[in-house]
């Protein structure tokens, strides 16, 4: 099963290499990762998204739980929570298909935010899936370049993950 | 007061209460070693090779339970230093490393004697740091002890670049005296909700089993698992890591457990309705094909480290916490329940145990005109009263030290389980004697494990280590010899030791007393001789049977109750 796990940690040098690390040790497999600090200066904040089975995925969270950097740690797949990806594409946009990409992105609520006499950049954000279905939705002559960031999570309701 | 990194270093180390440091100088460290040079409190042991400096590091910790501490240079001091350090990762010992490193901003440039440390060491450390601030020494070498020695412990690396020892550079010195983590905080208690789900079971059980491990070595748990094995009368095997915590002589001991286990162990393992595992940690050379692995039991684990439970087998009752405290919680919720365990059951359940026991499964061929490994075993433990450090090698005789010396007393019995090192007896030993100074201290050790750090002997010339080094030399390396017989069809590929040393010159030459027997009649002279030179290091070269095996085995992907039992093995 598909798990997107939540990472609090301290905002050191090598921390981001011993959970990589650990993943490629001990085998498990990463889908995607994503880090960033937080309003907390000295916390950085780890989205991972991995596949395995139950004591796989077990396993997984207590080998993280483990790491003496690692300060708190969430299954968001545990509970209701909120998964957004940002996607940039760049696409192929000459006279004849400039009209259909353009509404293309509207119907997805993308913006346009490069343009030039033959292409675009568009800005997309959502769940993994709106971000699949766009790009399948243009035709695939069309895509020059896509970026994404992987998904980062957030648990729904008042409840914050803090420390 | 303002002091240099190095003398830094060195006064964190004196603050923490280390006496002992063993080490081996280079560019890197040199600030260090010169702070080493100008005190006495600390006493530094210059090894032969950074190898042993883990291992003595190592040994010197699992003997006293105090964490061990080692001292390298940058770049290839460090990379030797890792097998040492991989050694007591796996084991989970407590130890300290510090290695220089080259100076900050050289760092990534492919400096001379610059590799990544830390990069290199991450996957076989408990944690490692890399100081970047001469003010933050202290504070990284605090948090590197309260790490390595507090819940599961292990080895942490400090990587120190040489410009942070710099003696020029004065820094006020203060070593904290308590240090506070918000991202790590082990398991100090054990859920007595659990404890109490895991008595009810406990008291309620036919065919019960404790299976324990080193967990109650390095967590000083053996007076409670005594309490509580003896309250309830139920049958203990150890693994390799946890023989002595529970003393070997005792009746219901049934011997060490898995691939070369005892027969009634495993046995006991297959029937059991009940397996009680305490500080194990389920290990594939314990529980053979995990298909197989007790099929009839409910399982109950007692581990400080969540990671440990449910990783390799499902358990029913975890408990998280140290030995310690959930054993002696364990006792008194026995205690204050009032019940006793069905004796009916019980003595249905030790009938069986002893109807295995009489398969013998130990025995071997006394008669021989060669000297046999078990004996020699056999006789290291009535020369010394089977009150000795016993550092171990790795191979058959290992086995042989394991099965044959009965260990009654917890941190007698040193030897590399996990990683296995060939090469880790000699050093260890060391580490111990230098802890343990008069005690007697014997190297079990193999032909081709002792070649693997034979340099030590110099250090031990140089230290006064009256080691007994008891070489059980089969010409062979032998666990090789053993499985290339068993499943190769005696192919012996690269497994003879061809081209041996004279070791008693060997020994000679570096000082000490070597001395070759292979009769058996003269075997307990020659060992008693040798323990009777209290202040000399005597290399016993003892020549034995160089086709010994080790039973039983269970072949790797077979069940506990699929041994394999040497010809002496009396079937009932
Ligand atoms: C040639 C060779 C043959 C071998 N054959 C055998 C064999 O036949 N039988 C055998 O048993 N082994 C054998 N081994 C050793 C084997 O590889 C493992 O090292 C060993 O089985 C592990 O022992 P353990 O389960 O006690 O774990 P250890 O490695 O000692 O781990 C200890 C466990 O206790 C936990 N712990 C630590 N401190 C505490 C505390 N304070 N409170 C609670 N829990 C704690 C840890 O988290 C860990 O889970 C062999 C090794 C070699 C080299
Ligand atoms: C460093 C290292 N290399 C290789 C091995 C694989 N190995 C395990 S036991 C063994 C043979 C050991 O021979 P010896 O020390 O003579 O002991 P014996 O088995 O003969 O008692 C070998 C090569 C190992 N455990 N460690
Ligand atoms: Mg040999």
């Amino acid at each position: 099963m598909r798990h997107i796990i939540s990472i609090l940690m301290e905002n050191e040098s090598g921390a981001l290499s011993r959970v990589a690390g650990l993943f490629s040790a001990r085998g498990y497999n990463i889908e995607s990762l994503t880090v960033a600090p937080t309003e907390d200066v000295s916390l950085s904040r780890m989205t991972l998204v991995t596949r395995g089975d139950e004591a796989i995925i077990e396993q997984i969270t207590k080998q993280l739980n483990k790491l003496v950097e690692v300060v708190k740690l969430l299954d968001l797949s545990e509970g209701p929570h909120i998964e957004r990806e940002m996607m940039l594409v760049k696409l192929k946009a000459e006279r004849t298909h400039r009209e259909e990409v353009k509404r293309m992105a509207d119907i997805f609520r993308g913006k346009i935010i490069d343009v030039t006499d033959t292409s675009y950049i568009i800005e997309l954000t959502g769940d993994a899936d709106k971000l699949d279905a766009f790009i399948k939705a243009v035709h695939e002559d069309l895509v020059v370049e896509v970026v994404r960031t992987g998904p980062s999570g957030i648990a729904r309701g008042a409840k914050g993950l803090s420390i | 007061m303002e002091l240099s990194g190095g003398e830094i270093v060195i006064q964190c180390l004196k603050d923490e209460g280390v006496e002992h440091v063993f080490g081996y100088p280079g560019g890197a460290v040199l600030h260090i070693y010169d702070a080493i040079f100008r005190q006495d409190d600390v006493q530094h042991i210059l090894v032969r090779h950074e190898q042993a400096a883990t291992h003595a590091a190592d040994g010197y910790a699992r003997s006293t339970g105090k964490p061990g501490v080692a001292l390298v240079t940058s770049g290839p001091g460090a990379t030797n230093a890792v097998t040492g350090i991989a050694t007591a990762y796996m084991d989970s010992i407590p130890m300290v490393v510090l290695t220089g490193q080259v100076p900050s901003p050289f760092i990534g440039s492919d400096a001379f004697q610059e590799v990544d440390t830390v990069g290199i060491t991450r996957p076989c450390v408990k944690h490692n740091f890399l100081v970047k601030d001469v003010r933050e020494i202290a504070e990284t070498i605090k948090k590197a002890f309260y790490i390595a020695t507090s819940g599961r412990p292990g080895p942490v690396v400090v990587d120190i670049p040489k410009d942070i020892t710099d003696p020029n550079i004065k820094v006020p010195y203060a070593y904290p005296k308590k240090i506070k983590m918000r991202s790590y905080n082990p398991v100090v208690k054990g859920h007595l909700g659990q404890i109490k789900r895991a008595v009810e079971l406990m008291l309620s059980a036919e065919r019960p089993v404790f299976y324990t491990g080193g967990g109650v070595v390095t967590g000083d748990g053996s007076k409670y698992l005594a309490d509580v094995v003896r309250e309830l009368g139920y049958p203990i095997t150890q693994t390799l890591m946890g023989l002595g915590a529970y003393p070997s002589s005792d009746r219901q001991f049934i011997g060490m457990l898995g691939m070369h286990g005892t027969y009634e162990a495993n046995m006991a393992m297959h029937d059991t309705d009940l397996l009680i595992a305490v500080g194990a940690r389920f290990d594939d050379r314990v529980t053979g094909h995990i298909a197989h692995f007790c099929p009839n039991a409910t399982i109950i684990h007692i581990d400080i480290d969540p990671s440990s439970i449910s990783k390799n087998v499902r358990v029913d009752v975890p408990i998280v916490g140290p030995v310690k405290q959930v054993l002696k919680d364990m006792h008194k919720v026995i205690k204050e329940s009032g019940r006793k365990p069905d004796a009916g059951a019980l003595k249905r359940w030790w009938a069986q145990i002893d109807e295995w026991r009489r398969m013998k499964c130990l025995s071997y061929d006394t008669k021989s005109k060669l000297i046999k490994p078990q004996f020699a075993v056999e006789t290291l433990h009535k020369v010394t009263g089977g009150d000795a450090f016993i550092a171990s090698d790795v191979g058959q005789h290992q086995m042989f030290a394991a099965q044959f010396y009965g260990f009654d007393k917890p941190r007698r019995w040193v030897n590399s389980g996990g990683l296995g090192t060939m090469g880790f007896g000699l050093p260890a030993g060391m580490g111990i004697q230098m802890a343990n100074p008069g005690a007697d201290v014997a190297v079990v050790t193999g032909e081709g494990s002792i070649q693997m750090c034979i340099q030590e002997l110099a250090t031990c010339k140089q230290y006064d280590l009256p080691l007994k080094i008891i070489l059980l030399n089969n010409g062979y390396l032998g666990m090789v010899r053993q499985w290339q017989e068993f499943f190769y069809d005696g192919r012996y590929a690269h497994s003879y030791v061809d081209a041996l040393p004279d070791f008693v010159k060997l020994a000679e030459s570096y000082g000490h007393v070597g001395m070759r027997v292979d009769n058996p009649a003269e075997l307990e002279d020659r060992m008693r001789e040798a323990f009777a030179m209290k202040d000399r290091l005597v290399f016993l070269d003892v020549v034995i049977d160089p086709t010994e095996n080790v039973y039983p085995m269970i072949e790797a992907g077979k069940g506990h109750h699929e041994m394999q039992l040497s010809p002496q093995s009396e079937l009932v």
